[in-house]
């Protein structure tokens, strides 16, 4: 097997599939937090700076999900293709909810009329909690295993399945984690009454994300099997959860010393302290079987051939940089409080 | 119904309805991005005003484009796993390039593009046009060189046998230039600019025909009507070496497009006809010979018909392919016509005094989105029963945990989510339309506020 740096193809496109993905938690993490919030302003106008916040950024950070779901099937169809497959409900509501959520930015406030407005406002609310939701629900499947038999031929429910107890855990952790970041992101982007508000709805928000880690960290250790193996084989692995409790500790710390920028950096970190300990909780394998463990999907038996691979992480090495240019620029042009002005939305 | 069928009309209906969008963003911004370099070199204010009015359908088209798109990214995985897995190796790579080069590129720019009038500079402002452009360009490159590839594999192997059989890559540049790429690249950017010139072309006719914002109509009605001219001749090109790649790779759908079904004989080239798909025969009004013409410019050799070919290998809806393929080619050959016409009155300086052409021109907007939707309807029924022509067929490419009823429950969702879209799509392109580009009230050399 072809190795780079003395990494396997694989392994090098399982870190990639990793970054693009904690790419999109934590930037599309704030989008969708910020909606989670939307209808707790309100005023009209509270929630027109509150869509335009996010209004130049949003579809940029969508990106992420789109290289994201590029790159999962580019190197690894068989992933794709299973986990799609079988979860084709959530995946098909979430879809649609996204369709949605962006029908919802664009017209909202496109109209004068209340009825409009107030209509699209929960559109958009509804859509980004549930989005937020759904996609804590499918790490929490994953985390748990499909059942998958022979071929990765999947033979599970289709849709109740996968609200069991731990995935609504992990999807409540995700909605409220993306709520902090939500409110953290607004606080940077607001003043006077909405921003008073905002810091308001932050205490409560983090209290709800502190709640809800604590019992999914306590139910991940005591219900799923094999957690705490992978740690004995590796103890520098311990790094991580080390790493993440003083960085949800820090958060808190931060707003209250109104540094919100900081604030934002560390809940993001903590984004992705916690899908790093996912993946490396998973690997190598992608998606485990509940049927017998030589059935699950792994980077191995899922992956794309050496030559694609090899051409694809050719493709990232050029375009990651290009990429990373392209949101400098974008941030930096856009950097600072919302002033609404006449292209605004 | 059965789960083939259903997983084939939600493709088809996801798919069309996106396919309305990126062209009209394409084209559409090709005309934006040429007005905006008008008014950086002239520093003339209508150039501006058209680049902010053109601006804002564009928002509209691209946003719509970018939310039915993200669908069809996923919908291969929900809908077509075993295909996924058949082509990932080497349809994964065009499709995770398009995100980071072209999708990068245009999400990116577009925010400075729609919000960023006040806080960057007009050449920034140009620039990131530009880059929205270039990038709904590549996009369309990178999705078209996977949908070539197939019609025509190249640079590839199949390993593997049965389920866990799969494509993979050999010669990445053979792949990405497969014999169909070129030609189906051009032809697409071409529809996509007809779609984008046509729109413009529209709007301002109606304009003109009302006596509303006359001089800066007259600007934009020229740029567009250029552009539409120089596009449908070319158009001529690229669809006649377009239909000779089909005639060396994929013969069985050159026969379905004519409906030439005798195993050797001189084909016919039809102006319109029917094809009784029982019978097996034509009847309408054609050239004889004309498609062996067009082949070997030769009307008396023959070309091999769909009887030549086992039952099983051939389209079954060939009087649909003839007549998808047909309607593009008589719009094709029709916008030619309208174009050319209008061009020559433009140089005669009569341009809009005639007000059944503008009329025409009102309504011709539907006809380059037509003819690019029944084009690839053609090119996609075209290459039934294959979605990987010779290789993989499309009643075995189906993900087979997914039952007819869950299709049943998108396929609803789809509908009513995407007939709300298309409707505030219509209402909110009327709305910015009959609104135009600025007060009417103001004196067009003095509307400018912002400035």
């Amino acid at each position: 097997m072809e190795t780079f740096l003395g990494i396997d193809y694989p392994t090098l496109w399982y870190l990639v599939v990793g970054l693009l993905f904690s790419g999109y938690a934590i930037l599309e993490g704030f989008d969708y937090g910020a909606g989670a919030w939307h209808l707790f302003f309100r005023k009209d106008l509270s929630r027109r700076i509150a869509i335009n916040a996010i209004g130049p950024l949003w579809d940029a950070n969508q990106v992420w999900l789109i290289i994201g779901g590029g790159a999962l099937f580019a190197g690894f169809p068989v992933m794709y293709a299973t986990m799609l497959s079988a979860m084709y409900i959530p995946f098909m509501v979430f879809l649609m909810l996204l369709v949605l959520r962006s029908a919802a930015i664009k017209f909202r406030s496109s109209e004068e009329m209340t009825w409009w407005r107030k209509t699209w406002d929960v559109v958009y609310f509804v859509s980004n909690t549930l989005i937020g939701f759904l996609l804590g629900v499918v790490l929490g499947n994953i985390l748990q295993g499909f059942e998958l038999h022979e071929n990765f031929e999947y033979r599970g429910g289709i849709f109740l399945t996968f609200l069991n107890p731990y995935a609504l855990m992990t999807g409540l952790t995700t909605l409220s984690i993306f709520m902090t970041q939500g409110a953290i992101f607004l606080l940077l982007k607001t003043e006077g009454k909405l921003h008073d508000r905002l810091s308001y709805l932050l205490k409560k928000g983090m209290v709800f994300f502190i709640i809800s880690f604590a019992i999914t960290s306590l139910y991940t250790l005591t219900f799923l099997h094999g957690v705490t193996d992978k740690f004995k084989e590796q103890p520098i692995f311990f790094i991580l959860p080390i790493l993440a409790f003083p960085a949800v500790a820090n958060v808190p710390r931060l707003v209250s010393k109104k540094r919100y920028a900081y604030a934002l950096v560390f809940s993001s970190l903590i984004m992705a302290f916690l899908l790093m300990l996912v993946a490396f909780q998973l690997y190598p394998v992608l998606l485990p079987s509940t049927v017998n463990p030589g059935y699950s999907v792994t980077i191995y038996n899922a992956a794309s051939s050496q030559k694609s691979l090899g051409i694809m992480l050719t493709i990232v090495l050029i375009g990651a940089p290009l990429l990373a240019g392209y949101f400098l620029f974008l941030y930096k042009t856009f950097h600072g409080k919302v002033k609404l002005d006449d292209t605004s939305y | 119904m059965d789960v083939e069928i259903l997983a084939g009309i939600q493709f088809a209906f996801t798919i069309a309805f996106h396919y309305i969008y990126p062209p009209l963003s394409i084209g559409i911004g090709l005309i934006m991005v040429i007005m905006e370099g008008l008014y950086l070199k002239t520093g003339h204010k209508h150039y501006e005003v058209l680049t902010r009015f053109w601006l804002k359908i564009f928002a509209i088209t691209f946003g719509i484009g970018v939310a039915t798109g993200i669908i069809m990214e996923f919908e291969f995985g929900t809908n077509w796993s075993v295909y996924s897995k058949y082509v990932g190796d080497i349809f994964g790579s065009a499709l995770a390039a398009e995100g980071l080069f072209a999708f990068g590129l245009e999400s990116t720019f577009l925010g400075i593009l729609l919000f960023g009038w006040n806080r960057v500079s007009p050449k920034v402002h140009f620039i990131s046009a530009l880059g929205v452009f270039l990038g709904s360009m590549f996009s369309a490159v990178r999705i078209v060189v996977a949908n070539s590839w197939q019609q025509t594999p190249a640079g590839y192997h199949i390993v593997g046998e049965g389920l866990s059989a799969r494509a993979e890559v050999t010669n990445f540049w053979a792949m990405v230039f497969n014999p169909s790429s070129v030609d189906r690249i051009i032809h697409v950017w071409q529809g996509a600019f007809l779609a984008g010139a046509f729109m413009v072309l529209s709007v301002h006719a109606y304009y003109l025909l009302k006596g509303r914002y006359v001089q800066i109509s007259k600007k934009a009605f020229k740029i567009a009507l250029f552009v539409a001219t120089v596009i449908s001749l070319s158009q001529l090109v690229s669809g006649h070496s377009s239909a000779d790649g089909v005639a060396k790779h994929q013969p069985a759908k050159l026969a379905a497009m004519e409906g030439h079904y005798e195993e050797s004989a001189a084909a016919d080239l039809y102006l319109f006809g029917w094809v009784n798909n029982e019978t097996r025969k034509v009847t309408g009004m054609g050239i004889p010979g004309g498609l062996s013409f067009l082949v070997h410019q030769d009307f008396e050799k023959p070309i091999k018909g769909l009887n030549a070919f086992p039952k099983d290998e051939i389209p079954t809806q060939v009087n649909a392919v003839f007549q998808f393929y047909h309607i593009m080619i008589s719009i094709g050959m029709f916008l030619i016509l309208l174009t050319l016409y209008a061009s020559y009155l433009w140089w005669r300086g009569t341009l809009f005094d005639k007000k059944w052409l503008l009329k025409i021109f009102a309504f011709s907007v539907l006809l380059p989105q037509i003819a690019n939707q029944v084009g690839w309807f053609a090119a996609e029924m075209g290459r039934q029963p294959w979605v990987v022509y010779g290789h993989l067929k499309t009643s075995e490419a189906f993900s087979q945990e997914v039952s007819a009823n869950q299709i049943l429950f998108s396929l609803v969702l789809f509908l009513i989510v995407y007939t709300i879209l298309f409707l505030l799509f219509l209402y909110s392109l009327n709305k910015k339309i009959k609104h135009g580009p600025y007060e009417e009230a103001e004196n067009p050399d003095e509307f400018l506020k912002y400035t």
